[in-house]
């Protein structure tokens, strides 16, 4: 039964908390100076951002005060719920034409496909904390994950919005690992994407998915978008040298060469102005929530939870990885924001959503060693 | 909740969870290392293309792909147009030099101003267009004052150039700057304000193939904005080019036989459902659309009754009149409400209760039965056959024909007329249906409609004997060096099942209406090749008050047309708004089209004077040989 006693406090987990609220604060100073070249009309950036982790706080209040265990029951409702909003999606969005992710329902819109994210962590947990897996994954027990990832994420690529379907994907791959895969299983997975891959590439993907996988392969492909981008945003990190060009005085953003410099690029100009010191920290930072995430997995003594955690922080580790690896020329240029750090509510809700569980297991970690 | 058998397990998950510690921590591992690369050992490179960083971006835009017509003639091809555009980073003295380009350029100044301020958001190395299509006299003018005009750069794009100055335009559509909802979208996210793209008609439907990839070069240049070296280059990829049905010279002569009257004249290859010809009346200079359009023009097209802009073919909805009584005489026939020998006796009105419905030919036709009927276009024997049909069993012979559905085409609005039934009524109007509003659906008023290229494909396939086509405009794909990449077969979309014999019966009366003496479409008769039509007038208020009318309340003239009886092949329907009298106003535009084509395919001698890139119309020099031998055929 959720109820706050005085055990859940005791155990509440600070160094959690601590970190993502020190990651937002230095994502907070960045954007201000992100968008000190903006002419903003209306509430500046960095004070929208400050509303957005304090709507995310509160998240965190309420989702940590009722016991996760709930989510092992409504999962299947959720999930449910969850992949009908992605058809809808899909049938409404045919009548407007081009891709849709929005769904209006009067006064309130929702974009069904970014739930999906923490959606496939529960429903993925549920379903493998009733496995009995000993000596992991078989080609067999793969079945029903498979299906279940399958649906949302082919819904969600027909939008079309592939970044958010490859992040489903991942996050469902990483928790698959996690519980842990035969080596047979494994190369018998790995061979049949193949024919998979190339069936879907024929006959389900339509020519403007093809370019933009093609251009995510090969970003000079596309002709001024990501190659210029990429050359940007390197000449940024670089110049910012070992201790950056100082706040405010990097010349790359104040000058505005950079694309999108207060969301997706925000790392890149935090790197001009702090350098390699700064990314370093922050790197540092992000490490330590990540290994954190992992360790509440590994504490926490019932199977649900310590998948819960395990996909928690494998949608964290995914969204920083990609980005920044995008920043500095790693991986080419999609759309995936940093966790905390890039100016955009959604991805703050989704973010504070996910600490929110981590915490929420992590409080409740001893809850079940007297069962 | 998990049982004991949780304990056992623990062990080997923590295992794991180890593991994927490890893998997390050499991911990041790799970031670190490449930030020292970037910033640690590349940082001096970086730091001097930071401080110098003078990029230009210069877009190259792809040539769109050419439209030929099926006998490979150019259609519409590529001309080099030139654009003015700035770069915001260079500019000094913004006011000074917006001002400078209102007064050489002769640009809006809002207009002007407004570009500037939207480009606000973009990264500065993206040039901002500010005036496109500039004259010879303009793009001298700014070679020679360049270094006066810090930031100003002039941008070579491929503008589309016109056979003829524009054929079948409704068809092909124009091309324009992308607009801000266009640039909104999905779609065309690959795109940047002021790239060309496909406004409507193919130009649009096609503008993925058409366009191609267009390229573009990152320059570094020095503070006079001379280029020092290319950092980046991306070559554009021609577009692909499309192969139309259409037949250059059938279309050309279909626009000249509608002239400057407004109407619609459209052309099929009975067999496969080829669109021959595709005349939507007037034009308008598709040219018009690719720079700035004068004002002046714009409200010209809007204000001109005849409405230019609107494709008539595809979207004109017209009450098709005494040409569907094809449709009534064969529901008639099939249903054994009548056959060649019935006839009615025409007196010049037919009386339904309180109502009294007039033939056109107020003397009334006599004794008619159905060949005479067709031929003489009386009223009277449709009005009765109508009657006893019920709108129902009409509409349900209409739609063997696929009317009161779009055709398919593959262009966008096409507008699906109105095939009305009592059901239809009941829920439109939540009335029921009035017997007499069957008689006048009968000869095709009332809330009867059609477009254009229904009516040619309803032609066609009674000319084929039963087999609906989809009408279709693109023949192949074929790329820069003439390799075909995809090419479009004919496809059946049904057959109509309505026996031979009834069909037979149809026919003649069609081939009467043209070539016998009383026959309203002898206006479309040629000596070799007999043709076989029939004619409609379409009410356009229910008022009909002789001929003062003032223009927009005249009658609409049609005709549709097939030819040869013997062994159709093309099949033409012809609206001619206002145009009164299909016999006279419609059929000579479909003579003209069936001239063209039989003369193409060598059955009719061309006579010379049409020949004009041998001998020039204007001088009159008919060469006497051929001009006399087309006379006598």
């Amino acid at each position: 039964m959720p109820m706050i006693d005085r055990r859940l406090l005791t155990n509440f987990d600070w160094t959690l908390l601590g970190l993502t609220l020190v990651i937002a604060a230095i994502g907070v100073v960045n954007i201000f100076s992100a968008t000190a070249s903006y002419n903003v009309i209306g509430t500046p950036y960095y004070l929208k951002q400050l509303y957005w982790i304090l709507t995310g706080l509160f998240l965190v209040l309420a989702v940590s005060s009722v016991d996760y265990h709930l989510l092992d029951d409504i999962a299947v409702w959720v999930y449910g719920t969850v992949v009908f909003l992605l058809l809808i999606v899909l049938v409404a969005g045919k009548t407007s034409m081009g891709a849709t992710r929005w769904l209006h329902l009067g006064v309130l819109s929702i974009q069904p496909s970014e739930p999906m994210k923490i959606v496939i962590i529960i429903i993925f947990a549920r379903l493998f904390s009733r496995y009995p897996v000993n000596s992991g994954l078989t080609l067999r027990g793969m079945g029903a994950p498979l299906v279940v990832v399958g649906l949302p994420a082919l819904l969600i690529m027909k939008q079309p919005d592939l970044g958010t379907a490859v992040l489903v994907l991942l996050i469902a791959g990483s928790m698959m690992l996690a519980v842990g895969v035969k080596p047979s299983a494994f190369i018998a997975m790995t061979v049949a994407a193949v024919p998979v891959f190339v069936v879907g590439w024929q006959f389900y993907l339509r020519e403007y998915q093809k370019n933009r996988v093609l251009d995510f392969l090969n970003p000079e492909r596309s002709r001024l978008g990501s190659g210029y981008h990429i050359i940007q945003s390197k000449i940024a990190v670089g110049s910012g040298g070992f201790v950056g060009k100082g706040y405010l005085r990097g010349t790359q953003t104040q000058l505005r060469f950079l694309p999108e410099q207060h969301t997706d690029f925000a790392f890149s100009v935090f790197s001009e102005e702090w350098g390699f010191l700064g990314c370093f920290v922050v790197l540092a930072l992000y490490l330590s929530l990540v290994l954190w995430g992992l360790q509440i997995a590994t504490r926490c003594n019932d199977r649900f939870g310590s998948l819960l955690a395990v996909g928690v922080t494998a949608m964290l580790f995914w969204h920083i990885v990609i980005n920044i690896g995008m920043v500095i020329g790693l991986f080419p240029v999609v759309g995936v924001p940093l966790p905390f750090f890039s100016y955009g509510g959604t991805s703050m809700v989704t973010s504070m959503t996910g600490v929110a569980l981590l915490l929420n297991i992590s409080m409740r970690r001893f809850m079940f060693s007297k069962n | 909740m998990t049982g004991p058998r949780f304990v056992k397990e623990a062990a080997k998950s923590e295992k794991n969870l180890l593991a994927l510690s490890l893998g997390v921590t050499a991911l990041f591992f790799i970031l670190i290392m490449r930030l020292w690369y970037l910033q640690i050992i590349k940082a001096e490179d970086y730091q001097n293309l930071s401080e110098n960083n003078r990029l230009r971006l210069v877009p190259v835009a792809a040539p769109r792909g050419t439209i030929l017509d099926r006998n490979g003639k150019l259609m519409i091809w590529n001309r080099p147009s030139f654009s003015v555009v700035l770069f915001k980073q260079d500019v000094k003295d913004k006011d000074l030099l917006l001002g400078q380009l209102i007064r050489y350029l002769e640009l809006e100044r809002d207009e002007l101003y407004e570009k500037w301020n939207k480009s606000r958001g973009r990264a500065k190395y993206f040039p901002i267009t500010v005036a496109s299509g500039i004259t010879q006299d303009q793009l001298e003018f700014l070679e020679e004052n360049r270094l006066n005009l810090p930031g100003v750069d002039v941008q070579m794009k491929p503008i589309r150039e016109y056979a003829d100055g524009g054929t079948a335009v409704h068809l092909v559509g124009y091309i324009g700057e992308i607009s801000e909802q266009d640039l909104a979208r999905d779609e065309f996210s690959h795109y940047n304000s002021g790239d060309y793209v496909g406004k409507n008609g193919l130009e649009r439907v096609w503008e993925k193939v058409l366009h191609g990839l267009d390229g573009g070069r990152l320059m570094e240049v020095d503070a006079r904005g001379r280029v020092l070296r290319t950092v980046t280059e991306t070559v554009p990829a021609i577009g692909k080019s499309l192969i139309l049905t259409l037949d250059r010279s059938i279309q050309q002569r279909a626009e000249e036989a509608l002239g400057a009257k407004a109407g619609a004249a459209v052309a099929m290859d009975v067999r496969t459902g080829e669109i021959l010809a595709f005349a939507s009346s007037p034009a308008f200079d598709p040219e018009l659309f690719s720079g700035r359009i004068p004002k002046t023009i714009w409200n010209g097209y809007l204000e001109d009754l005849r409405r230019p802009l609107i494709n008539k073919v595809l979207t004109g909805q017209y009450p098709p009149g005494s040409t569907f009584k094809i449709i009534t005489a064969l529901a008639g026939l099939e249903e054994g409400l009548i056959d060649e020998h019935t006839t009615v006796p025409c007196t010049g009105s037919y009386t339904l209760g309180n109502r009294t419905f007039h033939c056109w030919q107020r003397h009334g036709h006599g004794s008619v039965n159905l060949k005479m009927a067709l031929k003489q276009s009386c009223d009277v024997y449709f009005y009765h056959l109508a009657d006893r049909l019920g709108v129902d069993r009409i509409a349900a012979y209409a739609r063997k024909y696929r009317l009161g559905f779009p055709t398919g085409i593959g262009l966008e609005h096409e507008k699906p007329g109105l095939i009305p039934t009592t059901e239809w009524k009941e829920k439109k109007y939540k009335q029921k249906w009035a017997r007499g509003e069957t008689v006048s659906v009968g000869i095709g008023q009332g809330y009867v409609l059609m477009t254009p290229l229904q009516l040619v494909s309803m032609t066609a396939s009674v000319a084929n004997g039963g087999t609906v086509y989809r009408p279709y405009v693109v023949k192949k794909v074929v790329d820069q060096e003439g390799k075909v990449l995809s090419e479009f077969k004919p496809e059946v979309l049904g057959t109509t099942g309505i026996s031979q014999r009834s069909l037979q019966l149809v026919k003649s009366g069609l081939q009467a209406v043209v070539n016998e003496p009383g026959g309203t479409g002898g206006a479309a008769r040629l000596a070799e090749v007999t043709v076989a039509g029939k004619t409609g007038t379409s009410q356009v208020v229910k008022l009909r008050s002789g001929k003062g009318n003032p223009y927009q309340f005249r009658d609409h003239a049609l005709f549709v047309a097939f030819a040869p009886v013997e062994n159709p092949e093309i099949a033409v329907a012809v609206v001619v708004e206002h145009g009164e009298h299909g016999g006279s106003a419609a059929a000579p535009v479909a003579k003209a089209i069936f001239r063209a084509y039989f003369e193409g395919r060598g059955v009719i001698r061309k006579p010379v004077v049409r020949q004009g890139r041998y001998s020039s119309n204007r001088g009159g020099g008919v060469e006497p040989e051929e001009g006399s031998d087309a006379a006598g055929d």
